[in-house]
């Protein structure tokens, strides 16, 4: 039993980190560092970066533009990034549509949407949840009705990410009403430019919208969009799931904001004198924190294991998504208790690029509440941590 | 042993609840929030007719008895309405300085325009080095003739933009944190030498950054004797701590209220998610934590009320606050967690009284401070 590198993972790892050192952009760095939000010509500016250097879309087959490194390769690639702050692509397009296309989709289907996906021509986003149908997703109403060469899609998308800046979005909708709900879902490609798509923006409590709702209205959708057959969606959406639970623990931020919650802590007043990282209660809580990072690490690496040796991703992701979670979450309490009264001011803008005035309050500590209000939906989204902790009784424990 | 209230004090709660009822739905509270003053003077002014601004001073001052259970029912009252009127800071934290360092005319002035709603106070107590030891102020207040130089940077001061007059404490002698040396002045705050950068804060209350440069004051503007208003400024923060308190006890109260409803309403897999035995027994630790938080925020008002040392009651209000922000954050983030998405939107007041409890928590210290705190004294 070892988790040691080999020598040539080890020269990986230091390529990796020379590249970010030279290629990731100085001025994205400095918005990461200060906890300005990026916006979308940044993220794709990386993203094409990544692209010439042929490191887009690391978990891709060689055929469609992928690379070809082991399961360890891109845990590492993961995991430089992640302690760099160098961002993950928005994952809709590169991981989450993407596979299944590559698994589902015509050829015709794949030449026409990879290619711009790894390039980044593309924005794609997300329609699966609706109002009523949340964590009970097959329960979904969107409809989309058959008329000759096209569907007719009506109803309605909710906790769609950043589709303001998407061409397409993915859906799952509704094409058989008379058969368990399961097995009456379609999944079809919408271009975002269609007749009848309006969006509506949901700004969270961080102030940002960095979701929407989306209505669809009569909208027109070429039968060719859609992907596999019909019906099977919920199949490819089950997929798709799966390929979405890589690098789902966040170690590798976790490790950034562990550190970064040190620094901080060594340069906060107590009010007594001291500085907070002499705090024993403090100290004592980010310990806790650094043991269960570990713990968390250990039990990413034995689930990198398995994958390497063939298995198939099991239960274990929602013991990582759970975990990484709830652990982040801990974290952003202890940036606001860090940050003290100076997270009290609710000034967005100043987090947002092209911000131009004098931040409130040191450093970025006007973000921490932001942060640990946005972030309590990782316990939601994704499958929220209720439904992981029923896959685990199903699935694991048998009950 | 009673508990029940007194029947003044039942009036008093009904004559809030009636008015938050009535005048306080969720829209008005965010039309009020996006007004040019970000507080509704309006509101205020009912508050004096209504008497609300008498409840925080004695009646020998010219109020209506001033005691801390008192001041626990309207404010219990307030946090479920999570009001965005500046009351604890105006009212409870300068109100309860001014009562105890003030002398003369003076205070009866100062009060007699408090009580009336004329007189906007802010308290300025807390600097970039302090965290929440109001003991630790480095603002100079140095002599000069009959006047008084101060210089410093108040940061948190909550009420700031729209306050008359703002309470500095401010150091005449010693190092920064000796308890001895630190007065309190009134200061104008169109003095000039004075400059404030303004904010909403996360809970839509309005608080200000002031940094004072060369301020002249008259020596008499200080309240009370130099040098020995920390004592002073304790009690007050002790008072308006079980202010914040009761008000979160509110507001979790809300929480739970509506997270219960929520999940009666809310379903999913075809059943209403509360008949998940795993929701509900989450929702019943939800209660346990909002009952635990009332009974201690119930103590702490008392031990004030009464006859203890001022170590006691040091003691008790840490206890409640400590035992509060523990409150705030299980009720809190599982009134999010049980909504799920939905509570994490600008358009349920949820997510406000969330933001709101959240402040709440580290108004006057976070429950770790005063964990801390306890232990010592």
């Amino acid at each position: 039993m070892n988790a040691d590198f080999t020598a040539e993972e080890l020269a990986f790892q230091e390529e990796v980190r020379e590249f970010l050192r030279s290629e990731f952009p100085a001025d994205l760095k400095t918005k990461v560092d200060a906890s300005v939000r990026l916006d979308k010509e940044d993220m794709v500016r990386w993203q094409k970066i990544l692209f010439e250097k042929g490191w887009a879309a690391p978990t891709w087959p060689v055929e469609h533009g992928g690379t070809s490194w082991s399961h360890t390769q891109r845990h590492i690639f993961a995991t430089e990034m992640g302690l760099y702050g160098a961002p993950e692509p928005i994952p809709f397009g590169m991981k989450m549509v993407a596979p299944v296309i590559m698994a589902y989709g015509t050829e015709e289907q794949k030449q026409r949407f990879l290619p711009d996906i790894l390039e980044s021509n593309s924005w794609w986003c997300q329609g699966y949840s609706e109002p009523n149908a949340g964590s009970d997703l097959a329960s979904l109403k969107t409809a989309a009705v058959r008329d000759g060469d096209e569907y007719i899609v009506n109803g309605s998308k909710t906790w769609n990410t950043l589709g303001q800046y998407a061409d397409w979005i993915f859906c799952l909708v509704r094409t058989d009403n008379t058969v368990k709900k399961q097995e009456g879902i379609s999944f079809l490609l919408i271009d975002m430019k269609t007749p009848g798509i309006t969006l509506k923006p949901i700004v969270l409590l961080d102030g940002f919208p960095e979701v929407n709702e989306v209505f669809f209205d009569d909208v027109r959708v070429p039968a060719e969009n859609l992907i596999g057959e019909e019906n099977k969606g919920w199949t490819y959406a089950k997929v798709l799931l799966t390929h979405e639970r890589t690098n789902i623990a966040g170690v590798p931020r976790g490790k950034r904001r562990l550190k970064a919650l040190k620094n901080i802590a060594a340069e906060t007043d107590d009010g007594f004198g001291g500085k907070m990282i002499d705090s024993a209660s403090f100290k004592h809580r980010l310990a806790e924190v650094e043991i269960e990072l570990k713990a968390l690490e250990y039990s990413e690496l034995r689930t990198l294991a398995a994958l390497s040796v063939g298995k198939a991703p099991g239960p274990e992701s929602s013991i990582l998504k759970i975990v990484g979670t709830e652990l982040a979450q801990r974290m952003d309490e202890m940036f606001v208790e860090l940050a003290g009264y100076n997270c009290l001011p609710f000034v967005p803008e100043q987090f947002e690029p092209g911000f131009a005035g004098e931040p409130i309050g040191p450093g970025n500590s006007a973000s921490a509440a932001l942060t640990y209000f946005n972030n309590r939906k990782l316990s939601i989204f994704g499958g929220s941590n209720e439904i992981q902790r029923n896959i685990i009784s199903k699935a694991v424990l048998g009950l | 042993m009673d508990f029940s209230y007194t029947d003044v004090q039942q009036m008093l709660q009904d004559s809030v609840q009636k008015f938050v009822q009535k005048s306080y739905d969720f829209d008005t509270r965010n039309t009020i929030l996006n007004s040019e003053k970000g507080y509704s003077n309006e509101n205020w002014q009912l508050f004096a007719e209504l008497g609300w601004l008498a409840v925080p001073f004695s009646e020998e001052d010219g109020g209506l008895g001033g005691s801390a259970v008192d001041l626990m029912v309207i404010m219990e009252e307030f946090g479920k309405a999570n009001l965005i009127e500046p009351y604890t800071a105006a009212a409870v934290l300068s109100g309860s300085l001014v009562a105890e360092l003030a002398t003369g005319e003076a205070k009866t002035m100062l009060v007699e325009s408090i009580i009336g709603g004329e007189l906007l106070l802010a308290s300025a107590f807390a600097e970039p080095g302090s965290r929440f030891n109001p003991g630790s102020v480095a603002t100079s207040a140095t002599a000069d003739g009959d006047d008084v130089i101060l210089n410093g940077t108040k940061v948190a001061v909550e009420n700031g933009p729209n306050a008359n007059k703002l309470l500095v404490s401010a150091r005449e002698s010693g190092d920064v944190r000796d308890a001895q040396g630190i007065s309190v002045f009134v200061v104008d705050a169109s003095t000039p030498g004075i400059s404030m950068r303004s904010y909403q804060t996360v809970d839509g209350k309005m608080a200000s950054e002031v940094t004072l440069t060369d301020v002249k004051v008259p020596a008499s503007n200080r309240l009370g004797e130099a040098g020995a208003a920390l004592p002073a400024i304790e009690v007050a923060t002790n008072r308006a701590i079980v202010a914040v308190s009761a008000e979160a006890v509110g507001a979790l109260e809300v929480l739970l209220q509506k997270t219960v409803e929520y999940s009666k309403t809310r379903k999913q897999f075809g059943t209403p998610i509360g008949t998940f035995q795993a929701l509900q027994h989450r929702m019943a630790d939800m209660f346990i934590q909002c009952q635990l938080a009332r009974s201690i925020v119930i103590m702490a008002a008392m031990i004030l009320d009464g006859d203890d040392s001022a170590e006691e009651k040091a003691r008790a209000v840490a206890a409640a606050k400590s035992r509060i922000g523990k409150a705030i954050k299980d009720v809190g983030q599982e009134a999010i967690q049980i909504h799920g998405g939905i509570a994490m939107t600008e358009e349920l007041d949820v997510g406000h009284l969330f933001k709101r409890v959240t402040a709440l928590d580290l108004a006057f210290g976070d429950g770790d401070y005063h964990t801390q705190r306890f232990a010592q004294l």
